[in-house]
């Protein structure tokens, strides 16, 4: 067993109405991937932010190579050899890849070195495999380039313990595995790495440990080679119930059509024609950039078509903006829900009744006891963990942030959603969760539409499948037909 | 690389060919437009402005805003009429303490924002109106004046405003002072931070940066600026008047933004800030060469402005598609 890096004991943090870190411990050894798992909310960011000086905490100690440490800023913890990919990306839009990466180690001097900071990221870039220009400005980046570029980032300060929170969210999976070669590499030079993720199958695969937080809590420590994921997930939430696979149904008849698409084109979508039935849920299948998401952002109007016709029961309808979209009874989550779900400044009350505010408003007085009372009952049914319904959303963590968007969309009662990787960052209980609410929607007479990047998802939820590949559509298989092979195949094949 | 150099080019050569547009226009439709006496008008109405604008370039790009150099320019210039005048200190001295008082409300201004976390709007403009009231405190609201060209200690005239030729000096100052500046938001770790808080200020606390160290600096920048600018307001005017001079900071916040500097932070450059505060004084002089009154001219600044802005909303959009495209 190689030595002791890092180890952190008793750390206490309160939040304004949130206990958030209980007399928790966690340690790292040279050399070692440690996985830090735990439901939305359980903890793992703020202990981590704890350690990078981001937040001080109320009590407790650390130790980094044997020294008591305490670290006030962000910048002490650097300087002690300590980096840390965020949970949210933080880059400044404006500046280009490398001046990104090297900011605050530009040159010795005053002056700045273009040059040389371009060479260092070009070799960086060479080392994960990333095929991007280092002039590049990152606000012209794709979220998935732009993780690689704060993952770069951390990688470029020689750290002696570098944190991964939830970095794998946003990558594709070439690029995950560009990551775990590197992390693997890092393993090998003695690093000691902390990897954060709700994605179980990735942390059987990449750690060496894996702890589990609940509730702030520090429930235990496992190997991870020899634990099962049953057992992790249990200590994590306790047992849950997965939802049942889709029966074939014996009923052959169809209920009505109530989208109907046809021949819809732009840019990165060519020709795709579909129908999507009452009370039925369509899986939208591909790799990432199938234009899948574009798609969806025709339907929903938010982008520029070229061709293409919408028919809503049977009637032609003109979307063109996302406001008619609303009107016409079509929602859409949004997969960057950060950027254009959320009003972070304001209450999660306040946001969940935003679409519908209209319906809280009696002589044109907002009446904040309605409001109240619908948010609470959508926090319970969703499981959102808040200390109150007035809680500031940017207080929240990730995962529950975005359960806040779902709570959102439900409560707006379109008759057809458009879910666009509805359980990214979202814990395994938390997810069985909105699989069941997806599903009682569906039951209920809504008709879903689902985009996921996660194929077990598709297989457990959809009913039917349209495959997408490069902006074309491949084909659209029926419930006997969903299996990962076939998705995969038509997925791949152009 | 080119791409980077044609996206934040752009606006610039739009700002630049509006400039020649507006040149040609008042070429041909105004009086004598075109004559030396004019381009000198041109020039030395560039001059002040010129500063304040220059500095205050460096505040809006950290996604702030400093409403106060205009008052600080005139209470700089009043309490240098004040030591030049009652105190008796030799103009050199007073010049001096023109440029350190204005560097030391800019430090204030970074102080209020930084430590004590007041918005910039506010922090500024509460200085913006201690600076005008103290103006007249410290001068029993009299008048101030500055020698002539014919007084004694006239030499000051003639360097900072204009040789007894009649070559504007002003304009050499002026440009001394863009390149001084330009280095240090283009060269420097000081600019690069400066862009990098207007873009992601967070990002940068997060990647162990003294942010209020360089947010600070960029108020002081501002402020020496409007210190400067005071010495070249009272080279041209030579009679400072408490309590005038309101709206020198809008005219200056506006060249900023026709030079296509977004007040929302990140983005912008002294090059175009420069070509805005040409803009203005073109058009200025330009209506005055047709006859028409002051007025008009705040009527017209105040179109080019919405037009700027106008034109920067539609290009980011513009770019934003090409952006998801490819
Ligand atoms: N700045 C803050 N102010 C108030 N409360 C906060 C703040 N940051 C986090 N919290 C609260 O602390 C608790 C732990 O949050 P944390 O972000 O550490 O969770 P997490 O385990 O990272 O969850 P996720 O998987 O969703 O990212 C949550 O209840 C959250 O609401
Ligand atoms: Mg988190």
């Amino acid at each position: 067993m190689s030595e002791l890096l890092l180890n952190m004991e008793g750390v206490e943090k309160y939040f304004p109405g949130v206990h958030a870190l209980k007399k928790c411990c966690f340690d790292l050894r040279k050399g070692e991937v440690h996985a830090l798992v735990g439901e939305n909310g359980a903890g793992k960011s703020t202990l981590m932010k704890v350690l990078t000086g981001i937040f001080i905490p109320e009590s407790g100690q650390i130790t980094l190579e044997s020294k008591c440490v305490n670290f006030k800023s962000p910048r002490q913890a650097q300087l002690a050899g300590i980096s840390i990919v965020h949970q949210e990306l933080n880059l400044m839009n404006h500046l280009t890849a490398a001046q990104n990466i090297f900011i605050g180690r530009e040159s010795d001097g005053l002056f700045l070195n273009e040059k040389s900071i371009n060479d260092k990221t070009l070799e960086l870039f060479k080392k994960l495999n990333i095929k991007l220009d280092p002039e590049e400005k990152v606000g012209n980046l794709s979220v998935s380039h732009q993780q690689m570029i704060e993952i770069a980032k951390a990688i470029s300060y020689d750290a002696k313990i570098i944190i991964f929170d939830e970095p794998t969210a946003t990558l594709t999976d070439v690029e995950i595995e560009e990551l775990f070669k590197i992390m693997n590499e890092l393993k090998s030079q003695g690093v000691g790495m902390v990897y954060i993720s709700h994605r179980m199958d990735e942390i059987k695969k990449i750690s060496d440990r894996v702890t589990v937080l609940r509730d702030g809590e520090y429930i235990g420590t496992e190997d991870s080679a020899k634990v099962k994921i049953d057992d992790i997930i249990h200590m994590m939430v306790g047992r849950i119930t997965y939802e049942e696979h889709k029966k074939i149904s014996d009923n052959k008849e169809k209920p009505p059509v109530v989208l109907k698409v046809e021949n819809m084109s732009s840019k990165d979508v060519n020709n795709v024609s579909f129908e999507l039935h009452k009370g039925e849920i369509l899986g939208f299948a591909g790799l990432i950039g199938a234009g899948r998401t574009e798609l969806a952002r025709l339907i929903f109007g938010a982008d520029k078509k070229t061709t293409g016709e919408i028919y809503l029961d049977g009637k032609k309808v003109n979307v063109k903006s996302p406001h008619d979209a609303v009107r016409l009874g079509i929602g859409y989550l949004s997969e960057d829900r950060k950027r254009y779900g959320l009003s972070l400044g304001m209450s999660v009350a306040n946001n969940i009744v935003m679409p519908n505010l209209d319906e809280y408003i009696t002589a044109g007085i907002i009446s904040e006891k309605k409001i109240k009372k619908i948010a609470s009952e959508y926090v319970d049914k969703i499981n959102i963990k808040t200390p109150s319904v007035g809680q500031l959303v940017k207080n929240l963590s990730g995962g529950n942030q975005q359960k806040v968007i779902i709570a959102k969309w439900l409560l707006k009662n379109s008759d057809i959603l458009i879910f666009d990787e509805p359980t990214r960052g979202i814990d395994v209980g938390a997810k069985s969760e909105i699989y069941k609410i997806i599903n009682k929607l569906a039951k209920s007479g809504k008709s879903i539409i689902i985009i996921s990047s996660e194929l077990p998802e598709l297989l457990r939820m959809s009913d039917r499948v349209l495959v997408m590949c490069e902006g074309t559509h491949t084909a659209t298989l029926e419930l006997d037909q969903i299996n990962q092979n076939t998705i995969m195949k038509y997925a791949t094949q152009h | 690389m080119l791409k980077s150099i044609r996206n934040s080019g752009t606006h610039k050569m739009l700002a630049f060919a509006a400039l020649i547009v507006i040149y040609i226009f008042f070429a041909i439709a105004g009086n004598n437009f075109t004559s030396v006496s004019t381009t000198l008008n041109i020039l030395a109405s560039s001059y002040y402005v010129g500063f304040l604008a220059l500095g205050v370039t460096f505040v809006i790009i950290t996604g702030g805003i400093d409403l106060s150099i205009g008052a600080v320019m005139m209470c700089s210039a009043l309490v240098g009429g004040q030591l030049y005048r009652n105190v008796g200190l030799p103009i050199w001295a007073v010049l001096i303490a023109m440029i350190a008082f204005g560097t030391l409300i800019g430090w204030v201004n970074g102080l209020l924002v930084t430590k004590l976390k007041l918005p910039p709007f506010i922090a500024t403009l509460g200085m913006m109106m201690v600076s005008l009231g103290l103006g007249s405190i410290i001068t029993g609201t009299s008048t101030k004046n500055f020698p002539t060209i014919l007084e004694p200690d006239g030499w000051f005239s003639r360097v900072f405003f204009r040789t007894e030729s009649g070559f504007p000096m002003g304009v050499v100052y002026l440009i001394i002072f863009f390149i001084f500046t330009f280095i240090i938001l283009n060269k420097t770790k000081i600019g690069r931070y400066i862009y990098a808080i207007g873009s992601n200020e967070e990002a940068v606390r997060l990647s162990g940066i003294k942010v209020n160290v360089w947010k600070g600096l960029a108020f002081v920048i501002s402020g020496f600026a409007a210190g400067l600018g005071s010495i070249f307001y009272a080279a041209t005017y030579t009679v400072i008047i408490p309590n005038t001079g309101n709206g020198i900071e809008l005219q200056a916040i506006a060249a900023v933004v026709i030079g296509g500097t977004s007040l929302s932070g990140g983005k912008g450059s002294l090059t175009g800030t420069m070509i805005g505060v040409f803009i203005m004084s073109i058009l200025k002089n330009g209506l005055i060469s047709m006859n028409l009154p002051a007025p008009f001219q705040t009527f017209f600044t105040g179109i080019v402005v919405l037009g700027a802005v106008l034109i920067d909303v539609y290009r980011n959009k513009k770019a934003n598609k090409v952006k998801k495209l490819s």
